[in-house]
């Protein structure tokens, strides 16, 4: 990968910080179009707090964000959110049954979705369509990180920030979605940026990586440096997970 | 009533006094603060009223409004301290809901415009409205505090803040709403609501005291609807910024 590629996002020097409390430290970075880019990075790091930067629940401290080359702060606010697809770390789900949370974003839109679409939807990210009526309450996490995973989907988003989607699923389930999201980055050129913790997962999806650590960017670059970091802290970090 | 009967009545005061002293409830001291409260505020503001009624003075008869608006707001406001500019929310609130119930009643002569008739029942209406105030307030902090995920999930989907608000905002309306009309429908048949009691107590014809009756508890309809609302409409776009983002709730 060349600094020429396409850009989707880019930080430039992005703090936040909650009161005094600083949080992101000076992020330089950014992440390439139309590529799978994982962010790895112990808890607490500030992966979260980088992607609702990146949606715009949260502005920086100070710095820029830039989205397709222009400022975040260029965008409508729901305009922003509606091309980036969030899937939440904890798959918050809103009370009522799983039709209901699929066809939200449309709703937020005056507009409806179809039962069929939904089904499909549900069969894409590997749910029996018939859980459609279904309560959230009563569905398993892995089910719950399911549904938030097609509903991401539904405004067919051209940036997918997908945050642990995968972390509540068995192996079988856990390649199925990775399936599903190469595939949407193949066929329709989504941006995909991943969080997990899963370091294998990290390598097999991404193209490129960020290692955030007590939020700093500590490295970044194609994927391979995960099998040769540069920083030793970063590689105390990778044999950690390994052990 | 004569005095001696008055402070015969004292005897009532009494009763929980020694009731608390033997049981060790503890509530001795905040019986007689209490007492000696109700006591002094009462006769002041028959003194007062009784100077407003003879001054005949429209003047004094918005200052008395002005001083209800004043202590409803000072009472609620410590409610929604998390929610800024609470203050001249509430006092908004107090003055439209006043406004359109006085406007309603005048206008259509519903009550004559004679201070016997607009000061208790702007009392009425304004404590009422107070109420309400808090009640809403209350359980809009504590939904907007519980809901805050799901809130923060629709503003994520691209939803606008009004839409992200809009469950908290319905439930803690609807929550507030439903003592009023509950104890509507049960009124009469438990008890006798206190200003109709007051009236039949005093000699009035109680077909009348009914009549009279009837209109506030239309009133405080009105004044409950009108004031949950409207304070929630002032309230929420508070609660975020210009970047549709979600504003932490000041403890
Ligand atoms: N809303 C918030 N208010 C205050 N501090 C916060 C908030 N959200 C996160 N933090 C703090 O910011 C830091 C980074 O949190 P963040 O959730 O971004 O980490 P993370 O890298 O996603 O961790 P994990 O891998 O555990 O999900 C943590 O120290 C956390 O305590
Ligand atoms: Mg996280």
């Amino acid at each position: 990968m060349t600094s020429s590629d396409p850009v989707a996002i880019k930080f430039k020097n992005v703090n936040y910080s909650d009161g005094k409390l600083p949080i992101l430290k000076n992020i330089n970075g950014f992440f390439p179009k139309a590529k799978i880019t994982t962010i790895v990075g112990p808890s607490g790091a500030g992966k979260t707090t980088l992607f609702r930067l990146c949606n715009g629940l949260i502005s920086p401290s100070s710095g820029e964000t830039i989205v397709n080359e222009r400022d975040i702060n260029y965008y409508e606010p729901t305009q922003l959110r509606r091309t980036f697809g969030l899937a939440l770390q904890r798959a918050t789900m809103l009370r009522g049954n799983v039709f209901k949370n699929l066809s939200m974003p449309r709703i937020l839109q005056d507009k409806r979705l179809h039962k069929n679409e939904a089904k499909e939807l549900l069969n894409d990210v590997g749910l029996d369509p018939n859980i459609l009526e279904r309560n959230v309450k009563d569905l398993s996490g892995g089910q719950r990180q399911k549904v938030s995973i097609a509903r991401t989907l539904v405004n067919k988003p051209n940036i997918l920030l997908l945050d642990e989607i995968t972390s509540s699923l068995d192996q079988v389930s856990q390649l199925d979605i990775e399936t599903l999201i190469k595939q949407l980055n193949e066929k329709y050129k989504v941006t995909i940026i991943w969080i997990t913790h899963n370091l294998q997962q990290a390598r097999s999806v991404g193209d490129y990586t960020w290692v955030m650590m007590d939020g700093q960017l500590v490295e970044s670059g194609e994927i391979s440096l995960l099998h040769h970091p540069q920083h030793a802290k970063v590689k105390r970090f990778i044999k950690g997970e390994v052990e | 009533m004569s005095f001696l009967t008055l402070t015969l009545s004292l005897i009532f005061v009494l009763i929980p006094i020694v009731l608390s002293k033997t049981l060790k409830l503890g509530l001795e001291k905040d019986t007689i603060i209490a007492t000696i409260r109700s006591i002094i505020q009462l006769l002041a503001v028959g003194y007062l009223l009784t100077f407003v009624f003879d001054s005949d003075n429209f003047f004094y008869l918005v200052c008395m409004i002005i001083l209800m608006i004043g202590a409803a707001t000072q009472n609620a406001r410590k409610k929604g301290a998390a929610i800024q500019g609470i203050t001249w929310k509430l006092i908004v609130t107090f003055i439209f809901v006043e406004g359109l119930t006085q406007g309603i009643l005048l206008g259509l002569q519903i009550t004559p415009p004679a201070a016997q008739y607009i000061i208790p029942i702007s009392g009425m209406l304004i404590g009422n409205s107070m109420v309400l105030s808090i009640l809403f307030l209350n359980r809009f902090t504590s939904e907007v505090e519980t809901r805050q995920e799901e809130t923060e999930l629709i503003l994520s989907l691209g939803g606008t803040p009004k839409q992200a608000i809009h469950m908290p905002l319905i439930h803690s309306i609807k929550a507030s709403l439903i003592p009023t009309i509950e104890s509507q429908k049960t009124i009469g048949l438990v008890q006798l609501p206190g200003m109709m009691s007051g009236q039949i107590i005093a000699g009035a014809d109680p077909a009348q005291a009914v009549q009279f009756q009837l209109l506030i508890l239309f009133l405080l309809l009105t004044t409950a609807a009108v004031t949950s609302i409207m304070l929630g409409l002032l309230s929420y776009p508070t609660l975020f910024n210009k970047q549709m983002q979600m504003l932490k709730i000041r403890e």
